[in-house]
Parts: structure tokens; C-alpha cells; sequence
């Protein structure tokens, strides 16, 4: 059943916007006109231009309001999530002795010129984020943080070594995709040595979300705000008995 | 004045402890010499160039007497004696010592003495080649004048570097006084240079002596245009500190990046290839009137800023005393640190505050730099504006004197044209409505603020305790600084370290440790 949504400003289907952008433009009425037709056609109805101002030389900063015209059918979208609600520490503990019976391996590293470790260190490390402990704390989890700059092979080597469970790879560096060229050359590498069935392959970053990892050859993604306990809950789901669905999200209100 | 509470004593045992760290990790650095320091030496003879594969000419040179086991002598004794064997000039020389069939074994012919009369010349105009760029600095911050402080710093970082040059206008125009272009993310680990103008890079562009040259044509236009002396800042870290010092000092840098341990920590880069690195780097910058800033700010994304605060200050009392021991004056320590406690603390403004204040008495004539949150910033970059809204109000208060100010996208992406602008706008709103706040307040004596400050003095002397007793190579294989532990062997680099030989010639280092 068709389910329709619009931006939401203070009243039902107004489509109230707010767009800041900046136009190779100085300020002048000619600028403020060029800006109000460039909402226009991104369908702001009575855009108003609410600011002007000259922000580089040759350079309009500008800031519009105005009521979108566009609409989605929230019912004809199908997105791939990690299903998995966060399990509580006790109970990621008591699977992993009681199912496994033996400690997950987990391998983590920023990989190629990727410097950024915030990430990875999150979710691995003891300290963990936002109050959530990594990975490091769980008696259920042995956990490897290599850090930054680890070429693919020598992450593929140490996680083979280390007989990994699972593997993270966390990219934070966007520019031109180069975070998606790396992430993928590691799956096809693991494809390559054989071994890529043996190993979950978890990809993490500020631009991934899991329709991306799926997409580039990994079991599963996760995006900002992840908690250790997220990816904890996902690995003891998939190793210890209960099969995660992985498939489209469907309706969701 | 608003001040915190100050043991005066306390901060003089601190800066003892700390000198106990340095003074035993100077015995180590006087003992080596690394290929990045020869190839500092090659580059401030005024070597240039690349071999026929694209290496850096300096590179071969010194990668051949390294491999040799000859590098405990110093390149400098064999530049010499191909000067003497009849080599045109050093450019010359360099290339007989990278390409001549026979290498030289530095055994028999010129003596060391006649090697060190035939570099003479050439370590003189190598000094002078560094005092003429500082002095055509001064003489340009004469004319034009800085910005009152804080200065305000931010990052440009496209990747190509015309269009970095752009953007620096872009932000000077806007209301910056200083403009770093940030590295591209590798850079660090390469133990060369990058030659040339560069127009690819992920997370940054390349520092190259020529890029830095098309920065510096756009900051000095700038510079005139806005009527306001516009800095230029780089990167002197990883595996080529010292080779960047000198190109940043001879292309008349105002600023570097460069710390005696963030390499260490962060990059993994071995610790004794860093302390030799920043101790020649640090000579360089000392002459060249540059301003360093330090890395401390680092710690606290990975460390928790509450519980760790205290490692901040032990790490500049440490960075200090490193710097001293390289000729820095104070004037030329501004020393790092950061704004990253967590925002929905209760109370983390007065715990930024007083840790703010208390870093400003403490090292009263340094450039303190000023670094914004970056670790708790999210997507929402409305609540991120605010947030760094609050950074800037210590700033100001606590009279801070280089704030790399904070973008609202800084979860999101590299920060562009309408991030910058709009930053600019809030920090010049902020500090222009306080500007005198911190002239006007008082903290109370027994108050939150005030025993925050004595606390982490208090820390601090208590870890710096430790750190002097135990040596700064165990300290930092157990994790004392950022929650990070590295091996005195480990990390990258360590195979370029050289023991000095009985024999070791530097004159150009002896030059500017002012050493006859």
C-alpha cells in the first residue's frame, strides 16, 4: 500500500527545505535571482532566498527556504540492513562459551594509505566508543588491531596466520573512491587465495552502509554511529547458531 | 585576569623531569645519524634532482653508502672528497657518489680535515641560504603586519595543488591568517620526497619543495590584497622531517607540524629514527625562525580526554625540552593541544577551560595552538557549528594564541569553500564579542575550574615522575602516551638509523648547533 512522504516543516505536506550552497557568482540581484531558480529546479516552490553573502572573491554563500515538491513511496523501498538488534554483553558471553565454546578471532585494520584508525579503534579496541566497550573487552573475543596504512596482503597474511573469524576492514578516506577500489580489492584477494568462504568480511566507515559491502563482496557493513556491541551481536549471531537475515527491510512504519 | 591556581614549584619539577627525558635521549641522537638526516645535509648543499627511475638524486646517494656500511662517516666527508677527487661542484659530486662505478671507501687520499676544508664554502652558503629566506620573512611581516591572536589556522586540502592555491585565497579573503595544506595520507611513510607540483593526492596533497612555492606565491598575494601577513604551514613528520624542515625553511614557511614523538605514536614510524629526525629538523626550523606546532591534540582522539588530560601537558613539558635541546626558542613551541572532552559531559566546558588556561600560564611565551573537536563531531553539523561555537569561547578567554579552527562538517568531509567561510565568520563574531572576557573574570580559588587545573599539574608531575625514572623507550613501549605502545626496534624506518663513527663529519649540523 502506497505510503507516501514529503519534508516535514510545521505542517502536513508543506515540504519545508532548507538548501546552503554556493555559486561562482559576487552578490547582486542578478546572484540572488540565479540562486532562487537554482532551488526552483531542484523543485523548491517559492524559494526565498534568506542569505546572500560574498564568502570568496567571486563567491555567493547562500542559504533557501522553500517547499519541495517532491515525494516518496516509503512502501516501494526495499534496503538491505544488518538485522541484528544489539545483544546485551551478558548474553554475547554466554553464546559464544556456551555455542562456540572457544573465542572469535577478530582481525581489524584501516587498510591501504588510510591513516584514519578512529574507527577501527572504536570498535576494537578496549576503550571502545560512546561508552561501549570494544571488542577487546569481551572475554567471548580475541581482537587484533593492526591500525593504519596495512596493505591488503599483509592484513590477508596476518588474518590467515591468526586463523580470523572475522576480518574488519575500516576505510575513512573517501576522495574519489578510492575507499571503495581498496575494500574491493581485498574481497577479490581473499576470492583469489581461496579462502574467502572460511572468513566473514566486515567493512566499516563513515560512507559504508551494508547495501555498499554487500555490493563490494563482504558479509555485512556498518556505518557511522556503529557500537562495538553492533558488530559484536552481528559475529555472534552468524558463529554461534542463529542465522541472521540479511535480506530487504520492506515497510517500516 | 582569570587565572587558575598555579604551583610555581611544581611546574619548575616538571620542567626538570622532563629535562632528565631529553638530555638521556640526546646522548642517543648524538650517537646517530639516519639516511634521512644525509639526505638533509645533500639537499642544504643544494643537491637537486632525480635519477633516471624518478628517485630523488639525494636518495641514491645516500642509499649507497648506506648500503655500503659507510653512512657512520657521514655524506658529507664523501661529498667532500669527490670535491677534492675533482668534481665540478656538489651537484656533481652527488652524482659521482650515486653513479661513479667505484664507490668510495673513504680509506685512502684526501684526509677528514681536507674533505671539511673543501665543504667550507658550501656549508656558508647553506647557512646563509637558510638566514636569507628568514630574513626576507621578518622583513615582509614588517611591512605587512599579522592578525592580533588567536590566529586563526585552517586546512586546505583538494589534493591538487593549484586548486589548493585557490582555496587559500579563498580562505584568506574570509578571514584567515593561516593556511595549512594538509598531506596526502602516505606521505609520512615515504622515506623520500616527492618531486614537483603535484595534482593528485587522497586526503591532502603532497609536500613538495615546488608545491610549497606555488602556496607561498598565493599567501603573499593574499598577504598584499587583504593587507594582513598570511602563514603558510606544512607538515615536518614521518620518515622525511628533516628534508621538509629545510625545504620549509629555504621556501620561507612560516609554520610546521612537527613533534618529537607524534610519529611514534601515530604513524608507527620507529622511536629512534624519530628522535634523530626531529633533532635535525628541529635545528633547521630553530635557525629558519619557524614556528613549530605540536601533536599532543592527537592524543586525545585516541585516549579520553577527562582521564588523560594530564599526558597532554606531560607531552609538552617532554616536546619542550626536545625543542630547547635543538636551539627553539619559546617564541617558536607552539605547542598543541585540544578541545576534545566529551560535549555531553556535565561541566566538560570548565574542564576545557581550566585545562585551556592552565596550559596558557604554564608556557606563558609560546604560540600555544589551539585544536578543535573532532572526536565526538557527527553528521549534524548544526549541533557541530555550536559545539565548536563553545571551543571558541575558551579560546578567546584563555587568550590562545593559534586556533586551528573547527568545521561543522568535519564528520563529513574535507572541509570546503562554505565550510571554511562559515567557521570564519562564527570564530570572528566570537572573539570580537569576548574579546576581553578573560580580562574581566575571575575564577573562584576552591571553585570547579581551579581544582581541575591543579589536578592535571598534579598528574602530570606524577606521570613525568615515572616517564624520568623509567626512560621515555619504556614509557612509550608501555602506552604512557595516547593509550598507544611501540617498541624501541619496532615500527618503520628503523634500518636507516646509523651509529655515528668516531669519523662522523656534519659540518652543516655543527654549523647550526653553532659549533665551530
Amino acid at each position: 500500500m502506497q505510503h507516501l512522504v514529503k519534508a516535514y516543516g510545521d505542517r502536513e505536506g508543506d515540504g519545508m527545505v532548507q538548501m546552503s550552497f554556493v555559486l561562482a557568482l559576487p552578490p547582486s540581484a542578478k546572484a540572488r535571482e540565479a540562486a532562487k531558480q537554482f532551488a526552483e529546479k531542484h523543485g523548491l516552490a517559492e524559494p526565498l532566498v534568506a542569505t546572500m553573502e560574498p564568502c570568496a572573491e567571486g563567491y555567493s554563500y547562500f542559504v533557501v527556504y522553500g517547499h519541495s515538491q517532491h515525494q516518496v513511496d516509503v512502501s516501494t523501498i526495499d534496503v538491505a540492513e544488518v538485522r541484528t538488534g544489539a545483544l546485551s554483553r551478558e548474553e554475547i558471553e554466554h553464546r559464544v562459551q556456551a555455542r562456540l565454546g572457544r573465542k572469535i578471532v577478530v582481525v581489524g585494520a584501516c587498510t591501504g594509505s588510510d591513516a584514519h584508525t578512529v574507527g577501527i579503534d572504536a570498535i576494537l579496541n578496549y576503550k571502545g566508543y560512546a561508552g561501549d566497550k570494544g571488542l577487546e573487552s569481551y572475554k567471548g573475543f580475541d581482537a587484533y588491531n593492526l591500525g593504519a596504512q596495512v596493505e591488503n596482503d599483509q592484513l590477508a597474511a596476518r588474518a590467515k596466520a591468526l586463523h580470523a573469524d572475522a576480518i574488519l576492514v575500516s576505510q575513512v578516506i573517501t576522495q574519489r573512491n578510492c575507499h571503495k577500489e581498496n575494500a574491493l580489492a581485498f574481497a577479490q584477494l581473499l576470492q583469489k587465495e581461496g579462502w574467502r568462504k572460511d572468513v566473514i568480511l566486515l567493512l566499516g566507515g563513515p560512507r559504508i552502509d551494508h547495501a555498499l559491502a554487500l555490493e563490494l563482496g563482504y558479509d555485512a557493513g556498518f556505518g557511522p554511529g556503529t557500537k562495538p556491541a553492533d558488530v559484536a551481536s552481528f559475529l555472534v549471531d552468524r558463529l554461534c547458531g542463529e542465522v541472521v537475515t540479511l535480506s530487504g527491510g520492506g515497510e517500516t512504519s | 585576569m582569570a587565572r587558575v591556581p598555579m604551583d610555581e614549584e611544581k611546574v619548575a619539577s616538571c620542567r626538570a623531569l622532563a629535562a632528565n627525558v631529553a638530555t638521556d635521549v640526546q646522548r642517543y641522537i648524538d650517537g646517530h645519524t639516519s639516511v634521512g638526516v644525509e639526505r638533509t645535509m645533500l639537499r642544504s648543499f643544494g643537491v637537486e634532482g632525480l635519477g633516471d627511475q624518478g628517485a630523488p638524486l639525494v636518495n641514491l646517494a645516500v642509499d649507497r653508502y648506506h648500503q655500503a656500511g659507510l653512512l657512520g662517516a657521514g655524506i658529507s666527508y664523501f661529498l667532500g672528497r669527490a670535491l677534492i677527487s675533482g668534481a665540478k661542484n656538489v651537484q656533481d659530486a652527488t652524482e659521482r657518489l650515486a653513479y661513479a662505478p667505484e664507490i668510495d671507501m673513504g680509506k685512502d687520499g684526501p684526509s677528514p680535515a681536507l674533505a671539511r676544508a673543501a665543504l667550507e664554502t658550501h656549508v656558508k652558503a647553506a647557512i646563509t641560504r637558510i638566514d636569507q629566506a628568514r630574513d626576507q620573512r621578518e622583513a615582509l611581516k614588517a611591512r605587512v603586519k599579522p592578525a592580533e591572536s588567536p590566529l586563526k589556522y585552517v586546512i586546505v586540502a583538494t589534493g591538487n595543488i593549484y586548486d589548493d592555491a585557490v582555496q587559500a585565497k579563498a580562505a584568506a579573503f574570509a578571514g584567515a591568517d593561516i593556511i595549512a595544506v594538509i598531506r596526502a595520507t602516505a606521505q609520512s611513510l615515504l622515506d623520500y620526497v616527492p618531486h614537483g607540483a603535484t595534482t593528485e593526492g587522497y586526503g591532502g596533497t603532497f609536500a613538495t619543495q615546488e608545491n610549497f612555492r606555488i602556496v607561498r606565491k598565493a599567501v603573499e598575494e593574499a598577504t598584499d590584497e587583504y593587507g594582513r601577513y598570511i602563514h603558510q604551514t606544512n607538515y615536518s613528520s614521518g620518515l622525511c622531517m628533516a628534508e621538509i624542515a629545510w625545504m620549509a625553511a629555504v621556501e620561507r614557511l612560516d609554520m610546521l607540524l612537527n613533534d618529537a614523538m607524534y610519529g611514534i605514536l601515530f604513524r608507527d614510524i620507529n622511536m629512534c629514527r624519530t628522535f634523530v629526525d626531529q633533532y635535525v629538523s628541529r635545528r633547521i626550523i630553530a635557525r629558519s625562525g619557524i614556528v613549530i606546532n605540536t601533536g599532543e591534540d592527537n592524543y586525545l582522539t585516541t585516549a579520553d580526554a577527562v582521564d588523560k588530560a594530564h599526558t597532554v601537558l606531560a607531552s609538552q613539558f617532554i616536546n619542550e625540552a626536545f625543542a630547547l635541546r635543538a636551539g627553539l626558542r619559546e617564541e617558536q613551541m607552539g605547542l598543541g593541544h585540544a578541545y576534545e572532552i566529551d560535549p555531553w559531559l556535565e561541566d566538560s566546558f570548565l574542564l576545557e577551560l581550566a585545562q585551556a588556561q592552565l596550559i596558557r600560564q604554564i608556557f606563558a611565551k609560546h604560540p600555544i595552538k589551539w585544536m578543535p573537536p573532532t572526536k565526538h563531531k557527527t553528521g549534524d553539523v548544526f549541533q557541530s557549528h555550536v559545539h565548536d561555537a563553545m571551543f571558541n569561547l575558551v579560546g578567546i578567554t584563555t587568550h590562545q594564541s593559534i586556533e586551528l579552527l573547527g568545521m561543522f562538517s568535519e564528520a563529513i568531509h574535507n572541509p570546503m569553500l562554505m565550510d571554511r567561510f562559515l567557521s570564519l565568520k562564527a570564530t570572528r563574531y566570537v572573539y570580537n564579542a569576548c574579546k576581553h572576557l578573560g580580562d574581566e573574570i575571575e575564577f573562584k580559588p576552591e571553585g570547579r575550574v581551579a581544582k581541575r587545573a591543579v589536578q592535571v599539574l598534579e598528574e602530570a608531575h606524577e606521570l613525568l615522575d615515572e616517564v624520568a625514572k623509567e626512560g621515555i623507550w619504556t614509557a612509550i613501549s608501555r602506552g604512557a602516551f595516547a593509550d598507544v605502545k611501540r617498541t624501541k626496534e619496532g615500527g618503520k624506518g628503523y634500518a636507516g638509523v646509523v651509529a655515528r663513527g668516531a669519523e662522523y663529519m656534519n659540518p652543516i649540523l655543527e654549523a647550526l648547533e653553532g659549533k665551530k
